[in-house]
């Protein structure tokens, strides 16, 4: 990649921190973004020590960001209830953060279908979280469809980690 | 393409030629008006027809200008898979003057059914291009071949689609469609932290002009009918939202914006003044359209599964859209105002992405089977269906505005058309950072 190429990216990260975008991918991704704070108005949010149970690192890292899905579905799985069981523990626990799910998809389907299977995927994992009592108000949704892969694939064990849903904190409640 | 052929072959194609042609005169009785030439596309096979473009006239400062857009009208007509030229270098006859006599003699013995000549001039930066087609055979002008064009030089490349987009339509009786832009996304970057940037070029990969940064994800642009503005959908809000730019101004407006939904795969309608699209709820999404002028919201669909891609029929009348209420992506066409939806696909896999072609003859289509994605064609009704490609992520067929060759995205950057020709043979592909 160019020089010119790594600038835009890093524009392109500026910028979407600037208006507090959740595209936010990959595993650690969060904490790059988070960590590009300054100056033009960008909210910076501080991630905090992982052994601090009311820290954003701590909900990514041991409450778990993210479950997965099966091929074509946006049912949650049991291993998923456990996950979102937690983060929504975490998140009655700790009022001051919002959160914003983004559903993913593989990309084995078309980039229309695939933004609604994102979004099938964000709205399972919101009603999910809605139903353990974490305030609607809180929550909100977004889909990538298949524009986002945290993997580059050719195998299923790889496709797996796309399907995803990613419960994405911010600072201050009631976005 | 038209680079030399060695001079034995060279020679051999020459005599050849000739041969059939002297068995020709033989046979014939008195020599009789035939035909003016004509290619009628749609037929099984299409045999290339042989033309002469010999390199345009520099009628005074043209440079190499002149070379330059015979090369490119040569280079129009050739990836249709219709015409086939004859090679400078086969010529008998030298064209030495735009308005003097041909001596259609010397063309037919070299079997060319169409002559092209032209003649260029550039004074400062203004540039003419002026050329006639002959019907080698009757030793007439094609009726209406015998155009000038001029403006300034940045131009020059497109008053070479001009020209032939002129002998295109003249031959097959269908409009031409080198003289138009596609609009692309371009990608970079590895696959998963990938950049990408909204851009038009022309339809043979010339001209790439970026229309966004990469600082936001876009997805399937689409040209207005009059091609002065571009619908697509962007993130640029946060969230995915139906998005119209001004080709000339770059402003941009996002159209929807309904908290709590994501709007996406707009197009417009035939007379440009609507634009269809899906809009999701709570993970749900149906098919609505939205007056461009009034801005008044109208839900098309209302249906618990995935309705999305929609596609106004060319008459306006009717959508074409996907729709898993069956179980998997199927077709389904609906009245332009809602109402009840008739599936017309039914082979294995999934269908999605369906367009209706500019002539309302076909559709167009992704499907995904075994693990592959596929472009197709079906009729209107489901039926002829055909595939035209077969790769890994080919998908998102587009047509041209003729109605006879599709655009779809293949790998990033890689944007190939295909001729529908029955064999579906690719006639062109223009790389962009791949």
């Amino acid at each position: 990649m160019s020089i010119a190429a790594k600038s835009v990216l890093l524009i392109g990260f500026l910028v979407l921190a600037a208006c507090n975008n959740p595209d936010r991918y990959g595993a650690g991704g969060a904490g790059g973004a988070g960590g590009a704070g300054g100056a033009g108005g960008i909210d910076t949010t501080g991630l905090g020590d992982p052994n601090n149970p009311t820290s954003i690192a701590y909900f990514n890292q041991t409450v778990g960001d993210r479950v997965l899905f099966a091929v074509d579905q946006s049912t949650i799985s049991p291993e998923g209830r456990a996950v979102l069981t937690a983060q929504a523990q975490w998140l009655l626990t700790n009022t001051g953060y919002a959160a914003i799910i983004e559903g993913h998809a593989d990309e084995r389907g078309t980039r229309e279908y695939n933004l609604n299977l994102g979004a099938k995927r964000a709205a399972a994992v919101q009603n999910f979280l809605i139903s353990q009592g974490v305030p609607p108000g809180r929550l909100r949704t977004i889909s990538y469809g298949k524009e986002r892969p945290i993997e580059i694939c050719s195998t299923e064990a790889c496709y797996s980690q796309n399907r995803r849903a990613v419960t994405v904190l911010s600072a201050g409640a009631g976005v | 393409m038209t680079r030399p052929v060695r001079a034995p072959f060279r020679m051999f194609l020459v005599t050849l030629c000739a041969l059939l042609v002297g068995a020709g005169m033989q046979l014939a009785t008195p020599v009789m008006a035939q035909e003016p030439p004509r290619i009628v596309i749609g037929s099984a096979v299409i045999e290339p027809m042989p033309i002469a473009a010999p390199t345009f006239i520099d009628e005074g400062g043209a440079g190499d200008y002149a070379r330059e857009i015979t090369r490119v009208v040569i280079s129009d007509l050739e990836g249709t898979g219709f015409f086939r030229t004859i090679p400078e270098e086969a010529q008998i006859s030298r064209v030495t003057s735009f308005d003097g006599g041909i001596a259609f003699e010397d063309w037919k013995a070299i079997n060319a059914q169409v002559l092209v000549t032209g003649a260029v001039s550039v004074a400062g930066d203004r540039i003419t291009v002026k050329f006639r087609a002959y019907d080698v055979f009757n030793g007439t002008t094609l009726d209406g071949a015998a155009l000038q064009f001029a403006g300034t030089t940045d131009g020059w490349r497109r008053m070479a689609h001009k020209v032939a987009d002129v002998i295109y339509s003249k031959i097959t009786g269908e409009s031409g469609y080198f003289d138009s832009r596609v609009v692309f996304v371009s990608e970079s970057g590895p696959k998963n932290a990938r950049l990408k940037r909204l851009a038009v070029m022309d339809y043979d990969g010339a001209n790439v002009a970026y229309l966004t940064d990469s600082s936001s994800i876009v997805l399937a642009p689409r040209f207005s009918p009059q091609g002065e503005r571009i619908v697509y959908t962007s993130f640029e809000t946060g969230f995915p939202r139906i998005t119209l730019m001004d080709v000339a101004s770059l402003q941009r407006r996002t159209l929807e914006e309904q908290p709590g939904t994501m709007t996406f795969a707009p197009r417009f309608s035939p007379d440009g003044r609507t634009v269809v699209f899906s809009l999701e709820r709570g993970g749900n999404s149906d098919i609505y359209v939205l007056d461009l002028d009034s801005g008044v919201l109208s839900q098309l669909t209302n249906s618990p599964s995935i309705e999305t891609a929609p596609s106004f029929s060319p008459d306006g009348s009717q959508i074409v859209f996907e729709s898993d209420r069956s179980g998997g992506q199927q077709i389904y066409v609906m009245p332009a105002g809602g109402g009840e939806a008739t599936r017309i696909s039914g082979g294995e896999g999934r269908y999605g992405t369906p367009v209706w072609s500019p002539r309302g003859d076909y559709i167009a289509f992704t499907k995904q089977n075994a693990g592959r994605f596929h472009i197709g064609v079906m009729r209107t009704d489901g039926s002829e269906e055909r595939l035209l490609t077969a790769s890994f992520l080919d998908e998102g067929p587009t047509w041209a505005p003729n109605g006879r060759d599709r655009w779809s995205g293949k790998r990033p950057g890689l944007v190939a058309a295909f001729a529908m020709k029955s064999d579906a043979q690719p006639i062109h592909s223009g790389c962009q950072s791949c």
